[in-house]
């Protein structure tokens, strides 16, 4: 049996199969972490651990993400199954574009928090990201908010996508979700 | 009446004069320091210090227990060079200086205790709670500067709770206090 790594217009490849669910999986477990980091108390043994662990995610996504357009690029699009309604292929189209700006837009603002003063992002004690300074006055706090209402609009909308696949799941009984958990 | 009406007048010119002796000064930001201190973990001191603020004082050499000072701080302008330990300084563990953007300091009194020291009284306004605080001063000097005017400078230290101020969030046994540190520097006007 060959893997199929390059997506064809009726299935997806494995390298964008395995991109997406671990996206996935980083994100949900990024927006969690986050909301849970910021509650803690000071003496909590992950009060600077998981801001540390949540950052250093964070910019490997961004290497993700990059790497997921770019593959995105150079691979045939996967077609919608040809039973889905115009109206449905316009809004996955719309949530999908939204999707991949919202993970930029709150990767980026999430950035601008840790370098607000010109401080480096370490990443998992491997390398560090360097600051580009803006000189914004409050950049911290401006990002911050943007950072969260982002994530949360983000997160929202992994929801929306999700609920669009269980409906051509379990309603539609295509193939939608199942293109996604496997390949030709 | 006419006899009345002079004796009014020199009597508000005895007044007038009498005020004016307590000379007022402006606070000159290029000069004037408020800066905090806090016990990190009880390991180490971390200072940090508020950018932004105004006020001014009336001081008078013959009188000092007449000695008036107000100042108006700006608590946005926290900083600690750290932007997400400033960021965290203005939320709502902390100063929560959207619903709180300002923290005001007038005095009440002031004990002269000679020497050009002595303790100031006052009421100090910190995340909406007003407390009572007193402030050991020194005077720094006082003089002529080159370029025309007069200046008065002083140093005064002070130590408060947080939970006084109902800033509860816990940063540990050694972390309830912080000690300001104030250098002022005041042109007389």
């Amino acid at each position: 049996m060959v893997i199929q790594v390059r997506n064809t217009d009726q299935s997806w490849g494995v390298i964008s199969i395995g991109i997406h669910w671990l996206v996935a999986i980083i994100v949900i477990g990024l927006f969690g972490l986050g909301l849970w980091m910021t509650s803690l108390s000071y003496y909590d043994a992950w009060y600077t651990q998981g801001p540390y662990v949540h950052k250093s995610i964070g910019v490997l996504l961004f290497a993700l993400m990059v790497v997921r357009l770019l593959w995105r690029l150079v691979n045939t699009p996967t077609m919608p199954l040809p039973n889905h309604a115009t109206w449905e292929k316009t809004v996955a189209h719309v949530v999908h574009l939204a999707l991949y700006v919202l993970l930029f837009a709150t990767m980026i603002s999430g950035y601008l928090i840790s370098t607000a003063d010109g401080r480096e992002i370490e990443v998992f004690h491997w390398f560090e990201v360097p600051a580009f300074t803006l000189g914004i006055e409050q950049q911290a706090d401006i990002a911050g908010t943007i950072h969260f209402y982002l994530a949360v609009s983000l997160t929202s909308l992994v929801v929306l996508h999700a609920a669009g696949a269980l409906k051509h799941h379990f309603l539609d009984k295509d193939d939608t979700l199942k293109r996604m958990l496997r390949t030709n | 009446m006419k006899k009345l009406f002079i004796t009014a007048v020199i009597a508000s010119s005895l007044f007038c004069a009498n005020s004016v002796s307590a000379d007022d000064y402006t606070i000159d930001t290029a000069h004037t320091s408020i800066q905090f201190k806090i016990a990190h973990l009880g390991y180490s001191w971390l200072y940090g210090r508020f950018n932004t603020f105004d006020g001014e004082f009336s001081y008078d050499e013959k009188n000092p227990a007449a000695a008036k000072v107000s100042v108006s701080i700006d608590t946005a302008s926290v900083y600690s060079n750290h932007a997400e330990r400033d960021k965290h300084l203005r939320g709502d563990d902390f100063l929560d200086v959207k619903k709180y953007p300002q923290a005001t300091f007038v005095s009440t009194g002031f004990t002269d205790n000679g020497s050009g020291t002595g303790i100031l009284q006052g009421n100090f306004t910190l995340h909406g709670v007003t407390k009572p605080l007193s402030i050991d001063v020194k005077q720094v000097g006082a003089g002529k500067d080159p370029w025309g005017g007069y200046r008065r400078g002083f140093e005064g230290t002070t130590r408060l709770a947080l939970k006084d101020y109902d800033i509860d969030f816990d940063l540990g046994p050694a972390s309830t206090e912080v000690e300001l540190i104030i250098n002022v520097e005041g042109i007389r006007k």
